[in-house]
């Protein structure tokens, strides 16, 4: 199982804060989540847009970083703090 | 190594937070402090920001911030604090202190700081106006401040 965070407008834009995802040996980086979720159609296919990061067990990582059973992985916007 | 961060809702005193920066005298020479506030906004039209951010990613993120300054400068002691939650227009957003024996140190860890805090800790700004209420977009300005320090 997969824990799935989303914030800030990617959030509003799925109206979807959390989600658990069923584990599937296909998944090999983060890139294999995201593409999973963007098949799901409007509006998931926000999660297509290049500017979204992506964060594996609250650390800044990207499409090629290796995920595992039991990761949690957050998608959202650029930052604006300060 | 003393790093010091708090995310809270209220406000925070200026006052209270650079006299605790003092406490390491007589070995600091220099303190260095930034503080951000709410700036006006669309045209007066704006009220005041909301401001969310990922609990957990956040603190470790800013942990890890303060760690590399103190890897690239001869510092004492780093305190962040940030609010969340909303905030009217004037109000302290955000404050960076700094103490050091010399004051170049200081100077540079403190912007080093912000603009690492600007571009990688996990807060989102809504802005909130008479009208309406809408994401802040991010601004290339400050993914470039802070990927100058890389050079």
């Amino acid at each position: 199982m997969l824990q799935l965070r989303f914030f800030a407008s990617l959030r509003d834009q799925l109206n979807c804060d959390s989600e658990s995802l069923d584990w599937s040996d296909n998944f090999n980086t983060a890139s294999d989540v995201r593409a999973t979720l963007i098949e799901r159609g409007t509006p998931w296919d926000s999660l297509a847009k290049p500017t979204v990061l992506i964060a594996i067990n609250q650390e800044m990582g990207n499409d090629d970083t290796a995920i595992k059973n039991g990761d949690e992985i957050a998608f959202f916007p650029p930052v604006t703090g300060g | 190594m003393n790093i010091s961060i708090s995310i809270q809702t209220d406000d925070f005193s200026h006052s209270d937070e650079y006299q605790n920066l003092c406490n390491d005298a007589p070995r600091i020479g220099a303190i260095v402090t930034f503080c951000g506030l709410v700036r006006e906004f669309d045209d007066s039209n704006g009220e005041g920001l909301f401001l969310e951010h990922f609990a957990g990613m956040t603190e470790k993120t800013l942990e890890n911030i303060c760690q590399q300054a103190f890897e690239r400068w001869p510092i004492i002691s780093t305190r962040i604090v940030h609010r969340i939650g909303t905030m009217g227009l004037g109000e302290q957003i955000v404050f960076v202190g700094i103490n050091s024996a010399h004051r170049k140190a200081a100077f540079h860890a403190c912007e080093f700081i912000m603009d690492f805090l600007k571009t990688d800790a996990p807060f989102w700004k809504k802005a909130l106006t008479k009208d309406t209420e809408y994401w802040v977009e991010a601004k290339s300005s400050d993914e470039a401040a802070s990927k100058a320090w890389k050079k």
